[in-house]
């Protein structure tokens, strides 16, 4: 780093105008405009303006639900499930994918609670989730995050961000504002109609009991190549149970599936409902038909329940966009954003450690 | 010493400003994808096909390097310099041949199958394991930010010496006849000056950071 004495300046030798200096400066910054530019444009949020992205939903959740570092930004409160799904080889006519020949997978999943906060008391009106990631964790595994409802509540990825911040508790009142989830249902008619359909079907007695679905539509692919549009939903095997009045067991749900468990493996089967010409592909706020086809392919098994822990379903991404050959995603805008979400949250949550799990299989109120 | 010798060989120059392309566009690839929703799937594909095609470009680019002989370094490039040049060229091998690695292996640890292309599958390179997808997935992001400040650092350097310094280090790298900066009194490779460094110049020297 030495500079010669002559005017204006030398470097290790060579003369250097103050011309230079100026087109060097002015292509250097050039240069960085370009390079730094273009990094902060495509990382955000330089060029997010206005353009939801996977941080603001993050936001989002934080600001509705604060933040809970460790845990999943939605369906926070959960356990972990392991069993194994065997299939009686019916789903073969319309899918390759191996999980659906004659035989067993094993399979890791979750019960979970809509929403992101890990503390919140069960209730019985709040969303069932149910993750399954079948095969996991081999090449052709299958993972899916199915709910309790029979459509769901939003088509986009912006009209469930919406919902998400309408549906923020006011502090005053503990309970969403009306006027502002109002105003929210007058801009997303999907979603009125979807809440319609959804308190036609109330909840079951638990999750024992309840039918989960994959709301999105998904393309199964057989080995003529042949693609059909399809919605699956596990159907219980266990009686309907009579739903009982709110227990002040912040866990009850939890709880009863905890104790539905230790008597034995719940069963569900799975079935494949498919569309026909004209049945909508992309927007999950839509029930089919009721006289479509649907085909039993088999008997999701869930033999043992465990606390969330390393290594168990609290690890996994119930990413819906991992799929085995012979499924393939629909064109629903709701399943890229998902995957996108599902990814920000792991990589917020991987590696955090001090996030107690909620739910403890071994501390269950008497 | 002949024009020819004052540059990379043809072989050398086509691999680094092809690796130059890739790199920049994968990492702005994965930045984007990132930051996307939508596009959050494809681009994810792209960029998974990219970073494959970085390594394989960069083991190429290793074998090259070690085979083929750099040109000298423009007269004037003092001993601090030099130094630097080795080290951000070293540098910058050594995390474009990782940045991939790490890519891979945080997916595996996640637990996803890794696919290529949408059809070729790889194997598992690290254990499933929260803890380390959340270890790599983080060296994955600084890794980016590290080669987009070296990216930055390297066009600026060799940006001001071929055109503040004209000193022709820009031509090691380019192709076309020598027109433009021949003109220059002391543009047309290493010249002996009479500066200190001046004949080391004539030596074979590392390859400037490519």
């Amino acid at each position: 780093m030495k500079r010669g004495q002559g005017s204006p300046g030398s470097w290790g030798g060579k003369p250097i105008t103050r011309r230079g200096v100026i087109i060097g400066m002015a292509a250097v910054g050039g240069f960085l405009v370009v390079d730094l530019g273009a990094t902060l444009y495509a990382r955000g949020p330089l060029g997010s303006g206005g353009r939801l992205t996977p941080q603001a939903f993050v936001d989002a959740f934080h600001r509705v639900y604060g933040r809970h570092p460790g845990y999943r930004l939605n369906h926070s409160k959960g356990v972990a499930v392991t069993g194994y799904f065997e299939s009686n080889g019916a789903g073969t006519e319309l899918t390759s994918a191996a999980v659906f020949r004659s035989g067993r997978t094993p399979l890791q999943g979750r019960f979970s609670l809509s929403g992101g906060n890990p503390n919140l008391s069960d209730a019985a009106g709040v969303a069932r989730g149910l993750g399954l990631a079948i095969g996991y964790p081999d090449q052709q595994q299958w993972r899916m995050a199915m709910l309790n409802i029979p459509v769901f509540l939003d088509n986009s990825p912006q009209g469930f961000y919406d919902r998400l911040l309408a549906s923020k508790n006011d502090p005053t009142t503990g309970k969403p504002d009306p006027a502002v989830m109002k105003a929210f249902l007058a801009a997303h008619p999907e979603t009125a109609k979807a809440m319609d359909v959804v308190k036609q079907h109330p909840p079951t007695a638990g999750f024992a009991d309840s039918t989960f679905r994959s709301l999105n539509a998904f393309y199964f692919v057989n080995g003529a190549g042949t693609r059909t549009p399809v919605r699956w939903s596990l159907d219980p095997l266990q009686p309907l149970q009579t739903p009982q009045p709110a227990s002040k067991n912040p866990d009850w749900l939890f709880d009863n599936l905890i104790r539905n468990m230790a008597s034995g493996p719940l069963r569900w089967r799975l079935l494949l409902t498919v569309a026909e010409p004209g049945d909508n592909l992309r927007d999950a706020t839509i029930a089919w038909p009721e006289q479509r086809r649907v085909i039993d392919t088999g008997t999701v098994v869930l033999e043992r329940i465990e606390t969330e822990a390393a290594g168990n379903a609290r690890d996994i991404n119930f990413d819906p966009m991992v799929l085995p050959s012979g499924i393939e995603p629909s064109e629903d805008p709701l399943l890229p954003a998902r995957s996108a979400v599902y990814s920000a949250s792991l990589r917020r949550r991987a590696g955090t450690s001090g996030a107690a799990p909620q739910v403890n299989v071994n501390e269950v109120a008497q | 010493m002949s024009a020819q010798q004052s540059r990379y060989s043809a072989g050398t120059r086509v691999l680094h400003w092809l690796a130059a392309v890739l790199v920049f566009t994968t990492i702005i690839v994965g930045f984007t994808l990132a930051n996307s929703l939508g596009s959050y799937a494809v681009l994810l594909g792209v960029h998974k096909a990219l970073g494959a095609t970085v390594f394989v470009v960069f083991v190429v680019r290793v074998v090259n390097r070690l085979t083929h002989r750099a040109p000298a370094l423009p007269a004037g490039v003092g001993g601090v310099e030099r130094l630097a040049i080795a080290g951000s060229e070293l540098g910058m091998y050594v995390l474009l041949l990782a940045q991939p690695l790490i890519g891979w292996s945080m997916l595996s640890a996640s637990g996803v199958p890794v696919t290529l292309f949408g059809s070729v599958t790889l194997p598992a390179i690290a254990p499933v394991d929260a803890a380390t997808y959340g270890l790599l997935r983080n060296a994955h992001s600084v890794v980016a930010y590290v080669l987009v400040l070296m990216i930055a650092a390297h066009v600026s350097a060799v940006l001001l010496h071929t055109l503040t310094l004209r000193d022709g280090m820009l031509r090691r790298m380019t192709f076309g006849r020598d027109s433009a900066t021949s003109d220059e009194p002391d543009a047309g490779g290493p010249v002996v000056t009479a500066s200190a460094g001046g004949t080391r110049a004539q030596e074979p020297q590392p390859e400037s950071g490519s």
